[in-house]
């Protein structure tokens, strides 16, 4: 705070005048990076396994292209779409009051963080060795026809066969989205539990439901809690879907670029080119998340405190400006 | 928690002409600490009752099990001849559904220590948002009344306001309206003015005198003793769970009777 009337009689004195500490250590250690940077530099100039314009050539080939569009874009936004929703109905049960709700929501976590993401999608890649048909209907029914004296009882809604629907694309989504869950479950608990807990006792004192409770008080305010970490998950889950590779997604980044390098045996550039995509795919998405979090983050930062507590000064002078801080 | 001891059949009040709150003998546990021994309280359609008393003593405890805040271990309450959070049939007890309690709490409005307005929401949609969630009123309707409260409050300039950007007088001020939005017959107030600056205290105690004048049944815990004297009808002092000394204020401050109520008041006056 600066007072506006200063005293006329003394002068300012001169301005301090110092020799600022010095940090030799920094220019050593910007002497061994420049090394470092320029053996790292003559290594991609100079190592002819590079294989630089076949690279070029190959990475925007129209199946390449095609498996970043619907097996790397299209599956990490409906992952975690799917992932997002079903995170947040984790989460509200674990947080219920219902012990079975809450049990289930647990057991649920648990299973889906134990289980490696690579092993999960292996299995729902398999799962046709299983059950070739999938079918939804009255459960056990051929038993409980037999217990009546009825063979083959089949009382089914519908029903389709794994081997053609939860192959692929589906299977992928699948072991993707119900192993992502698991974790936006606890980053949306961790949100729901940030949020003060008079705001739910003053809504459920106006005779909120606990439906509207959630839905209208605590879920955005815990938005700002839940967002930059959902970020940081979408990110991650970009990279991942080059594990559908083990399902396999055949239109997928990762896939198309290792078939090429397999089938022409130039298998590193390939490599090179799948981490060139990555970075650049997961580039544009930092630079989206930094603004979603500035946007977030309003009205909640130290600064953004210490300004509206100004602001209030300056709007009412005379009034008490800011006096509800605790 | 679920488990609840009957210390008198006494029949319910009745409705029309009985008072507008009823307590009788709470208790109130959490885990082993006893926080209510046994309180009684008779507060009249109209009443302003005031309840004092050292921290610790459950004078705040006791007022949210009043909307039923917190659930009671024994005894009854009763709000306008009905009884809170229970139903009684052919002698025995059965908890209310969540929806009934709320349907319930809709006509007891409630005023916190720290205002819990809701940061998301501009100072008018916190007041809008009951009337048009809860009891689903017209929008146009709920609007108009919204702003005559905050007018009313005092804040017809701070309608687009959010909370973050109001002083704690302000706040409580929007938070005494929003709980007038839903027209409740009680108002409990859980001291209303504690964690105010000082020069803040009285801009909402005067909203709290201008609504005692037009006749809303209120339970104020306080520590203000100069509002007990002057506003209060009541005077309530407790101390260790239980109802020490009640009276009219004037009386009680003047000349308190029991030992507790002398040593409380010697201190804060």
């Amino acid at each position: 705070m600066t007072t506006e009337e200063v005293t006329p009689v003394r002068a300012r004195p001169a301005p301090i005048k110092a020799v600022p500490v010095r940090h030799p250590g920094r220019w050593v250690a910007v002497a061994v990076l420049a090394v470092l940077a320029a053996m790292f530099v003559h290594a991609l100039f100079t190592n002819e396994a590079f294989q630089w314009s076949f690279m070029v050539d190959n990475m925007f080939r129209p199946p390449v292209i095609e498996g970043l569009l619907r097996g790397t874009l299209l599956m990490t936004v409906s992952a975690m779409l799917i992932a997002v929703s079903l995170g947040i109905v984790v989460a509200v049960m674990r947080l219920s009051e219902n012990p079975i709700l809450r049990g289930v929501g647990w057991l649920y976590a648990w299973v889906f963080r134990s289980i490696p993401r690579l092993v999960l999608l292996a299995v729902f890649g398999n799962i046709g060795i299983l059950w070739s048909r999938i079918e939804f209907g009255v459960p056990f029914d051929t038993h409980i026809g037999r217990l009546f004296g009825i063979d083959n009882l089949e009382l089914r809604v519908f029903g389709f066969s794994s081997h053609e629907v939860l192959t692929g694309f589906l299977a992928g989504l699948l072991g993707l989205a119900l192993s992502e869950a698991a974790y936006m479950s606890e980053i949306v608990r961790a949100g729901i539990q940030s949020v003060d807990a008079g705001q739910s006792e003053a809504a459920a004192a106006l005779g909120m439901s606990r439906g509207q409770v959630l839905r209208r008080v605590v879920l955005p305010q815990a938005m700002r809690v839940i967002i930059p970490p959902t970020g940081n998950e979408t990110i991650a889950m970009l990279k991942d879907t080059s594990l559908l590779l083990y399902v396999p997604v055949s239109m997928e980044l990762f896939f198309q670029l290792d078939r090429v390098g397999k089938y022409t045996f130039q298998i590193f550039p390939m490599y090179v080119a799948a981490c060139l995509w990555y970075l650049f795919l997961t580039s544009i998405l930092m630079v989206g998340q930094h603004f979603l979090e500035r946007h977030f983050s309003k009205g909640y930062g130290q600064s953004e405190r210490a300004r509206m507590r100004l602001r209030n000064l300056v709007a009412e002078t005379g009034g008490g400006g800011g006096g509800g801080a605790p | 928690m679920t488990e609840l001891t009957v210390p008198s059949q006494a029949a319910p009040p009745a409705a029309e002409g009985g008072p507008m709150v009823r307590a009788e003998d709470v208790h109130k546990s959490f885990g082993s600490l006893d926080v209510l021994k046994g309180v009684d309280l008779e507060v009249q359609a109209g009443e302003v009752c005031c309840v004092l008393g050292p921290s610790g003593s459950g004078k705040s405890t006791f007022l949210r099990c009043i909307n039923h805040l917190e659930k009671i271990n024994a005894g009854r309450i009763w709000v306008d001849g009905e009884l809170v959070g229970y139903r009684e049939r052919g002698g025995k007890l059965y908890e209310l559904r969540e929806k009934e309690v709320a349907a319930q709490r809709r006509s007891i409005g409630m005023v916190f220590q720290r205002f819990n307005l809701f940061p998301h929401m501009t100072a008018l949609d916190n007041v809008m948002e009951a009337p048009l969630r809860v009891r689903r009123e017209p929008k146009s309707e709920v609007r108009e009344r919204a702003l005559a409260l905050l007018e009313r409050v005092g804040l017809a300039d701070k309608v687009d306001t959010y909370p973050g950007q109001l002083s704690g007088g302000q706040q409580q001020r929007v938070a005494i309206a929003r709980a007038l939005a839903m027209r409740p017959k009680l108002m409990l107030f859980d001291e209303p003015t504690s964690a105010l600056d000082p020069e803040l205290v009285g801009e909402v105690l005067d909203v709290m005198k201008d609504l005692a004048r037009d006749g809303m049944t209120m339970i104020v815990v306080t520590h203000e003793i100069g509002f007990a004297r002057e506003v209060g009808d009541s005077l309530v002092f407790m101390d260790g769970g239980v109802v020490v000394e009640s009276g009219v204020p004037r009386e009680v401050i003047a000349n308190p009777q029991h030992e507790r109520t002398k040593a409380f008041l010697a201190k804060v006056l």
